[in-house]
C-alpha cells in the first residue's frame, strides 16, 4: 500500500480503477473489446446487408467498396455476418463464463469454508473434470446436449467451472484462518454470511480478472465448437462456422476465412489484455501507483 | 444476578498425537460492571477459554461444564444466538481483525444491522454515533475509511465500537492491547473501563501483563498449565499472593516503584499437556515443592474470596519457618 493512497483516502477500487487507466495495452484492449460489443448490440442496424439474404449474382466475390469484406459462396455479405457473428460469440463469452462463475464460485466457497467431507468431495469432483482438456470436455458435453448455440454456451460452462471452483476454494481457505472471518463470527454472523458477505468481496479481484480471462478462452470454445458443428447451426452466422465453410475456399477466396479469423483474433487478445491489466491494477502487492 | 458463571468448564482438544485437556475445571463468575482478568502464560487456556464461552472452539475440541450468560445456560444455540448481541469479543490483532473489503463505519453499521434489524441509513448513523463514544476524531469522516487507512489504536476502538455496538452483557477481550503502542494501550483500557462504567457490561480482560491487571481487573484468575493456582480480589493478590506461581509472574513483572535492578524469572518451561505431570502441575518448576505436592492439590479458600490450590499455602508460615 503506497503511502499516497494512504492519504489520499482513496477507496481500494477506485485506485483500482486510475491504475487500470493508466494501462495503456490495457486502455487499448477495453476499446476493441467496446467496439465488438457495440457491433454485436448493434449488429442489426450497422450490418450492410441481411447476414442470411443469398444470391446467386454476387458468389465469392472479393472485397471491394459494395462489400468490403467479399461475399461468401452462397453470395451473403461477409462484413454483415461477422457482425452478427460477433453476437454468438460474444454472448457465448459473456453468458458461458458468467454461468461458470455461477456455478463454481458458490461451490468453491462451500468447499473452502464448509469443512472437511465437503472439501474433499468437490475437490475431487473439480480435479476430476480438470484432468480432462477443456476443449475435449466442452466438446463431449456440446455433442452428448446436442448442436445448438444454448447448449454449447452450457457446454463450455460447465466445462470452464471447475477453474472457479478451485481458485474461490484455495482464497476461501485462506480467508477462514484470518482474523477478520474469526471477528466475523465472534459477531454473530451465521456461516453462510460469512461467506458470501465477508469472504466473497475479498476474494472478488482475482476471480474478476480470472473471468476475464475465461471469456477470451470461452470465445475459442464456442468458435471451436461452432467449427465443429456443435455450436451455432446455420444458416446463422458465427465465426466458427464460417471458418469451417471457408476451409474449402481457402485458396480461390482466402477472405472468407481471413476476416472471421481476424474477428477471433482481435477479440480473444482484447480480452486477454483487459484481464492482464486488472490483474495489474488490482494486485495489491504492486508498488506502482 | 452474576453477568457470567462458569462453572467446571474442561476443554480437550483431540490432536492426531493424542488428546490434551487445555482447560481442567476452571470455575469463576463476573458480576455487571466488573472486570476480572485472566492471567497466565502462552497456552495456559487462556484463549481457548474465551473461545469456548463464545462457542468458537475449532471442531476437534469437546468442553465440558457449564457456562452461563446472566442466569442463562449457554447451549450451544444459545451461543449462536448470543454471539455479537449479549456476548461480544475483541482481538489480540485489530491490524487484521477488521475486513479489508469494508469502511470502518460499514462494519460498526453490520453488528446494528445483523442483531437490531436497522435499516442501511440508521445504522450509519448509530454506527458513527459509536464511533463517537470511542473517542474516535472526526468520526463520521473516518467511518468512510477502509482499515488499512487506519492506525491500530484506531483500528482497536473500532473493534470496540462493534463489540459494544448491541451493549452486550459480556465484554471478553482477548489481550486487547498486546499489539499496540505503551500510550495508546493505556488509552484503550481507560476507554474500556469508561464504556463499562457507562453500560454495565460485564468484561473478561485476558492478558498476560500484570501492570495492565492491577489497574483495570477487580478480580484475578491465574492460570498455570490449563488449572486454576490462585483467584483472588485483585489487591489481595497483589499484596499477599498465595501460590508459588503467582508469586514468581510478580517477581517477573517489572515495577517503576521497585529498587530490585533485576527481574526474578521461573525457571523450567510449561509441562506437556498431553503428559501432565501427575500432582500440581507446578511442581516441577516450584521452588517449595514437597513429597505432598505429587498429588493434585485442591482448590481452598485461604481468605473470603481468596482461593488457592496449593498444599503449602498458606505460604507464610513455610517463609517464615
Amino acid at each position: 500500500m503506497s503511502v499516497a493512497a494512504i492519504e489520499s483516502g482513496e477507496s481500494p477500487g477506485r485506485r483500482a480503477l486510475r491504475r487500470f487507466a493508466q494501462h495503456k495495452l490495457a486502455m487499448f484492449g477495453l476499446v476493441i473489446v467496446v467496439i465488438f460489443v457495440a457491433a454485436a448490440a448493434l449488429a442489426p442496424w450497422i450490418a450492410p446487408f441481411d447476414p442470411l439474404e443469398t444470391s446467386w449474382s454476387r458468389l465469392r466475390q472479393p472485397p471491394s467498396w459494395a462489400h468490403p469484406f467479399g461475399t461468401d459462396e452462397n453470395g451473403r455479405d461477409v462484413l454483415s455476418r461477422v457482425l452478427h457473428g460477433a453476437r454468438a460469440s460474444m454472448m457465448a463469452g459473456v453468458i458461458a463464463v458468467g454461468g461458470a462463475v455461477v456455478i463454481g464460485v458458490p461451490i468453491g466457497l462451500l468447499a473452502g469454508l464448509g469443512g472437511k467431507w465437503m472439501d474433499m468431495v468437490i475437490s475431487r469432483v473439480a480435479d476430476a473434470m480438470l484432468s480432462i482438456p477443456f476443449l475435449i470436455l466442452a466438446i463431449a458435453l456440446a455433442a452428448f446436449l446436442g448442436p445448438a448455440l444454448e447448449n454449447a454456451m452450457l457446454a463450455i460452462a460447465i466445462s470452464a467451472s471447475p477453474i472457479f471452483v478451485r481458485l474461490a476454494r484455495g482464497m476461501a481457505l485462506d480467508a477462514r484462518n484470518t482474523d477478520w472471518v474469526e471477528a466475523a463470527r465472534a459477531m454473530g454472523n451465521p456461516p453462510w454470511r460469512i461467506g458470501l458477505v465477508h469472504v466473497l468481496p475479498n476474494i472478488l479481484p482475482p476471480l474478476l480478472v480470472q473471468a476475464t480471462l475465461a471469456i477470451a478462452e470461452a470465445i475459442i470454445a464456442e468458435a471451436s465448437l461452432s467449427f465443429l458443428g456443435l455450436g451455432q447451426q446455420p444458416p446463422n452466422p458465427s465465426w466458427g462456422s464460417m471458418l469451417n465453410s471457408a476451409q474449402r475456399f481457402i485458396e480461390s477466396a482466402p477472405w472468407l476465412a481471413i476476416f472471421p479469423g481476424l474477428a477471433i483474433f482481435l477479440v480473444v487478445l482484447a480480452f486477454n489484455l483487459v484481464g492482464d491489466g486488472l490483474r495489474d491494477a488490482l494486485d495489491p502487492r504492486s508498488q506502482k501507483r | 444476578m452474576n453477568a457470567l458463571d462458569v462453572e467446571g468448564l474442561c476443554i480437550d482438544f483431540h490432536t492426531e498425537r493424542g488428546t490434551l485437556r487445555a482447560v481442567d475445571r476452571l470455575s469463576f463468575s463476573v458480576a455487571p460492571g466488573r472486570t476480572l482478568a485472566i492471567v497466565g502464560e502462552s497456552g495456559c487456556g487462556k484463549s481457548a477459554t474465551a473461545l469456548a464461552i463464545l462457542g468458537l472452539l475449532a471442531e476437534n475440541a469437546e468442553t465440558s461444564g457449564r457456562i452461563s450468560l446472566a442466569g442463562q445456560a449457554l447451549t450451544p444455540q444459545a451461543q449462536r444466538a448470543a454471539r455479537g448481541r449479549e456476548l461480544a469479543m475483541i482481538f489480540q490483532e485489530p491490524m487484521t481483525s477488521l475486513n479489508p473489503a469494508f469502511t470502518a463505519g460499514e462494519q460498526v453499521a453490520e453488528a446494528l444491522r445483523l442483531h437490531e434489524g436497522l435499516n442501511p441509513r440508521d445504522a450509519m448513523q448509530r454506527a458513527i454515533a459509536m464511533l463517537e463514544r470511542v473517542r474516535i476524531p472526526e468520526a463520521a469522516r473516518r467511518a468512510k475509511q477502509y482499515p488499512h487507512q487506519l492506525s491500530g489504536g484506531m483500528r482497536q476502538r473500532v473493534m470496540i465500537a462493534i463489540a459494544l455496538a448491541c451493549k452486550p452483557k459480556l465484554l471478553i477481550a482477548d489481550e486487547p492491547t498486546t499489539a499496540l503502542d505503551v500510550t495508546v494501550q493505556a488509552q484503550i483500557l481507560a476507554l474500556l473501563d469508561e464504556l463499562k462504567r457507562e453500560t454495565g457490561t460485564a468484561v473478561v480482560l485476558i492478558t498476560h501483563d500484570l501492570g495492565v491487571v492491577r489497574d483495570h481487573a477487580d478480580e484475578v484468575v491465574v492460570m498455570y498449565a490449563g488449572r486454576v493456582a490462585e483467584r483472588a480480589p485483585t489487591a489481595q493478590l497483589f499484596n499477599q499472593p498465595e501460590h508459588p506461581y503467582t508469586i514468581g509472574l510478580l517477581g517477573a513483572a517489572p515495577r517503576l516503584d521497585s529498587r530490585r535492578a533485576r527481574l526474578a524469572s521461573i525457571e523450567g518451561t510449561v509441562p506437556d499437556l498431553r503428559n501432565p505431570p501427575p500432582g500440581c502441575r507446578f511442581a516441577p518448576r516450584c521452588p517449595f515443592a514437597l513429597a505432598a505436592c505429587e498429588a493434585l492439590p485442591a482448590l481452598a479458600e485461604l481468605a473470603p474470596g481468596h482461593w488457592v490450590a496449593c498444599h503449602r499455602a498458606p505460604l507464610d508460615a513455610v517463609i517464615a519457618a
